[in-house]
């Protein structure tokens, strides 16, 4: 197939130096800046990150420390600000520590389930036809269990421990993304400037690459982002059963899990791994709202 | 309407004010039709929804005088308001999937505005909606009013809006651009409709449209906007057959039969409509006219009397008449 | 302009085309028994009888010859929008072929893709036609380096034409979709479609959404770009004033069906279809003193899942007789270059005609009379030429 376009009727001079409007990406972003409550969240987000990313350099004691003669001492104690667990474990220590598995644990699995369902999606929003309904069908097949017991059927059947629980909460995470991406997809590619872009006789692949993924990956994004509570949600579920992070290691799930028996006694430091637990989520879905809104005007 | 200026404050936009409306004056007698003809981002549906007052309260500040039947709209209350539309004042849209409850049959529609402003039975608004069914010449009346309004094709839909606003009797009649989604033959069965219910029950309507033909078939007079100003207005005779304001020649000019001839090129003024945020002193057309001299940049230009009820708004009207302009100092954007 | 009006205006440009293969009297591309039926679901659980379809193009074949203009004109239902997919292979025909200066489309001699390069399609809504996420100089430049033009030049290319259309590249070219006017945008869309030197532009109601002074701008323009690169154009649109402006040649089509073809001035001041002489009653008269009284049709455009039998326009048509629901009416041509499909002029067909038949038909052009005699000759040229429309 030549190459060469036959010559135009005049020759063709360089390009012009073009004064370039500011992207939509830039734009998002600067909408996001002004918005306080996503500022805020993002802000806390950070910090509850770095924390969690510095703990072993910045924490006050060995989270590791067990003390018969400490257990359970209240919030404000001289040496242990947020008092101890039923170990006689610093609380403010194995919480920072704690981040880490718990950080990781929720934004892991959606990361990964973001790169599989939304190539999942793509192809069968694109494709259309045949390999869409097998591909959805699948893909509804495990949508159809509730997500809370299909982390614990995985988990149960893989076994405890890290790596299994990532990878149940990847298979839960993927389907739902997989949907949204097909449907984003499928609307994408009804609209006119695709259909002038196959018009042109551009293969499948650039035209997915060049005018699809642009379009979708906003949203698709934007919805994995609210699920990242979710996933956290969901892991500590699953280290509150036993399923996930094995003790000692801190994750907060599984404080909230072994600090069940302090509840009577010592109520606060029972709740406080709860409390960042919520005040994560909180926040991760106030971030994906207002990225949601940022994206959503058009001028 | 007196002096009507519609102002909307967009949030957001750094206190910029787009100022929709800049001072229109307009008077529909009982049984009159009035079109209101102009391009887009005239102000022309602007104005028509501030008659009944239809703007988001929050972004929107009109100021002037503006009485319906004899009550100052401006001044009512919400209440009173909502007892004004559909009853006084009842309005039709362009595109009638829009303007119907999608989730509601038509006829339930109808029968839920007749009771919300009369004192009638069920049995009696199903009635009096059957009645208006066969008035608009739906076929089929008893079936359709249990139709869904997608269920309907194009035609009938604007056929079941307007019976919708006629069912309480109103006596001024709005519409917005309510052929334009429409096929050409379907198009001239609607226009003839209005005409018909218009001479039959003596409504006033006020008919918005860029389309000089659609109008030229209902109107009794015609009112040309540009940039939210009325630039010219009379009687639809007048206006079609000796129109005097630059924009309203341009705009028959591209209709007429010279205008459209083979091979020649087609007559076009350059520029486009100005920023409604950012309007200039003077008179708005006058960046692109071919007649403008430095005094209308920095004047509105006042109302001019050219005969019985025919106005304009310019003040080389002596000099437009077909004599040739200068060419020169045009040099506007392409739209 | 040629006084003789069957024979289209054929510009020297499209005769000195180097790709041209066929020779001037080749048509440009001829449709040959288009076919293309929408499937429906069956209402309820009723199994009889065939599957439901929806008959958007039931049979349409017609020349587009070069270098000319070919309006199509018809209402909503009718198939247009449709049969310009098909044209563009956008969609693929059920039945039928196309045949573009000569080669079969998708034959080995004439690949797809090949094809794709010289017909190039402007849509009728602007803003989505383009990428939101794209600049309008990539949007422009994206077909050239789909063939394997360099980015560098496919840019250069995209500026140029971006030039040509009336829009300073160095002001636009970096611009969004929704940083433009719809005027603009239509602009930016002509120029994308010109980006790979195509030979035939389809136009599906590319003017239709625009105001009047700018639609008038952009028809300027298109007839320029048609004259500089000797382009053949299918026009398709409602509005018939435009269309017998642009146009050489008219197409009208009715229910999936063509139902008249001929020279542009013929068929908008003779019509012979009953359908056609309807749609040009139906425009609204533009003088106030002499209003339409009776609609010329009553009644919806039908639903082109299950058409009339015979011919499909008899249930409306103030002409019909029984057989016109009996028989379906084959093309014929009463004068030369001018087909219509009409029992009335199908001789032997069992019509019997009124006894004042053959005849020019009745009056229909009401419409396209003078707004203002008076007023036109005195307004010969009152504005000034735009710069490049």
């Amino acid at each position: 197939m030549s190459a060469v376009l036959p010559p135009s009727a005049m020759p063709t001079p360089a390009p012009v130096a073009v004064v370039r409007s500011r992207s939509h990406g830039a734009n998002v972003m600067r909408r996001l800046l002004r918005n306080p409550i996503a500022m805020t969240a993002a802000a806390v987000i950070l910090l509850l990150v770095l924390v969690a990313i510095f703990a072993p350099w910045i924490m006050p004691a060995d989270p590791f420390a067990t003390s018969m003669f400490k257990r359970l001492k209240p919030i404000g104690t001289p040496g242990f600000p947020l008092g101890t667990d039923e170990l006689g474990r610093d609380m403010l220590s194995r919480l920072m520590l704690g981040g880490r598995l718990s950080l990781f644990m929720g934004i892991a699995p959606v990361l990964m389930a973001f790169v599989i369902g939304s190539g999942i999606g793509i192809l069968a929003g694109y494709a259309g036809g045949g390999i869409n309904t097998v591909l959805m069908r699948c893909v509804d097949v495990l949508y159809a269990f509730p997500s809370v017991l299909l982390a614990i059927a995985l988990s149960g059947a893989l076994g405890a421990g890290i790596t299994n629980a990532l990878v149940s909460l990847t298979v839960v995470f993927v389907p739902q993304i997989a949907r949204i991406a097909e449907s984003v997809t499928t609307q994408v590619r009804r609209s006119d400037y695709v259909d002038a872009a196959r018009a042109s006789g551009a293969s499948a692949f650039t035209i997915v690459h060049r005018h699809v993924l642009g379009n979708v990956i906003g949203p698709i994004f934007v919805y994995a982002t609210s699920l990242i509570s979710v996933s956290m949600i969901l892991a500590s579920g699953l280290s509150f059963l036993g399923l996930g992070v094995k003790p000692p290691q801190p994750e907060w799930g599984l404080m909230l899990n072994t600090l069940r028996t302090a509840i009577y006694s010592q109520p606060w430091i029972a709740a406080l791994p709860g409390v960042l637990i919520f005040v994560t989520s909180v926040s991760f879905n106030m971030l994906a709202d207002g990225l949601r809104t940022a994206m959503e005007v058009k001028q | 309407m007196r002096d009507l200026r519609v102002e909307f404050h967009a949030p957001g936009k750094r206190g910029a004010v787009i100022q929709a409306v800049n001072g229109v004056d307009l008077e529909l007698r009982q049984g009159e039709v009035v079109a209101l003809i102009g391009e887009s981002g005239s102000g022309k549906s602007v104005t028509l929804r501030a008659i009944m007052r239809l703007h988001a309260e929050r972004n929107t500040r009109i100021t002037g005088r503006l009485e319906v039947a004899g009550q100052d709209v401006l001044a009512m209350s919400q209440r009173q308001l909502a007892a004004l539309r559909g009853k006084t004042v009842a309005m039709i849209f362009q595109e009638p999937l829009l303007a119907l409850d999608p989730v509601y049959p038509v006829g339930a529609q109808i029968v839920e505005v007749i009771r919300r402003h009369e004192n009638l039975s069920q049995a009696e608004a199903h009635a009096r909606a059957l009645a208006l069914f066969e008035r608009v010449r739906i076929p089929s009346p008893e079936r359709r009013l249990a139709a869904y309004a997608h269920e309907m094709s194009g035609g009938m839909r604007q056929r079941a809006m307007i019976a919708l606003a006629l069912a309480c009797k109103p006596q001024v009649l709005l519409a917005d651009e309510p052929t334009t989604a429409l096929d050409a033959t379907v198009q001239i069965q609607i226009l003839l409709l209005l005409r018909e219910l218009q001479q039959e029950m003596g409504l006033a309507i006020v008919f918005v449209t860029h389309d000089i033909g659609a109008a030229a078939e209902v109107a009794d007079r015609m009112a040309v906007m540009y940039a939210g100003r009325i630039v010219e207005q009379g009687p639809a005779a007048t206006l079609l057959t000796q129109p005097r304001h630059p924009y309203t020649l341009s705009l028959l000019q591209s209709r007429s039969h010279g205008a459209m001839q083979k091979g020649k090129r087609l007559q076009t003024i350059a520029g486009s409509p100005p920023d409604l945020a950012r309007l200039p002193p003077g008179c708005a057309f006058a960046e692109r006219c071919a007649w403008a001299i430095d005094a209308c940049h920095t004047a509105q230009p006042p109302e001019t009397t050219l005969g019985t009820g025919h106005t304009a708004r310019c003040i080389r009207l002596e000099s437009v008449d077909g004599v040739r302009p200068r060419v020169e100092n045009l040099t506007p954007a392409l739209p | 302009m040629s006084t003789a009006k069957h024979i289209p205006n054929i510009t020297p440009a499209a005769m000195a085309d180097p790709r041209d293969v066929g020779g001037p009297r080749q048509p440009l591309l001829r449709a040959q028994n288009l076919l293309k039926h929408f499937p429906l679901k069956r209402k309820g659980l009723d199994f009889r009888g065939p599957k439901p379809v929806v008959r958007a193009v039931d049979g349409v074949s017609f020349d587009i010859k070069k270098g000319e203009t070919l309006g199509v004109v018809g209402e909503s239902g009718c198939g247009k929008s449709t049969t310009a997919r098909l044209l563009m292979q956008l969609t693929l025909q059920d039945k039928g072929e196309l045949i573009f200066d000569g080669q079969t489309v998708g034959s080995s001699s004439l690949p797809l893709r090949e094809f794709r390069r010289q017909t190039q399609m402007v849509f009728q809504d602007s803003y989505s036609s383009l990428n939101p996420r794209m600049t309008i100089e990539d949007s422009v430049a994206f077909g050239p380096t789909v063939h394997g033009v360099t980015q560098r030049a496919a840019l250069a290319r995209a500026h140029d034409l971006l030039a040509r259309v009336g829009l300073d590249p160095a002001r636009f070219a970096g611009r969004y979709p929704h940083e433009l006017s719809g005027g603009q945008r239509q602009r930016v869309n002509i120029a994308r479609a010109l980006a790979l030197e195509p030979r035939l532009v389809i136009l599906d109601e590319a003017v239709s959404a625009l105001d009047k002074s700018v639609e008038a701008q952009v028809l300027n323009l298109l007839e320029d770009l048609k004259r500089d690169f000797g382009l053949t154009y299918l026009f398709i649109s409602h509005d018939l004033h435009v269309v017998r402006y642009v146009s050489d040649r008219v197409l009208v089509m009715y229910l999936g069906q063509v139902v008249e073809v001929g020279p542009a001035d013929q068929v908008f001041d003779a019509p012979r279809h009953p359908y056609t002489r309807a749609l040009l009653q139906s425009m609204p008269s533009t003088d106030p003193l002499q209003r339409t009284t009776e609609a010329p049709l009553s009644g919806d455009p039908p639903n082109p899942i299950d058409p009339p039998p015979g011919c499909r326009f008899h249930t409306r048509c103030a002409f019909a007789q029984p057989v016109c629901g009996q028989q379906v009416p084959q093309f014929v041509e009463p004068a030369p270059g001018h087909g219509v499909a009409c029992l009335r002029w199908q001789p032997e067909s069992g019509y019997e005609p009124m006894p004042d038949f053959p005849r020019p038909s009745p009056a229909p052009a009401k419409s396209l009379m003078p707004l203002n005699a008076a007023v036109a000759s005195e307004m010969p040229d009152i504005f000034p030429e735009a710069r490049r429309g």
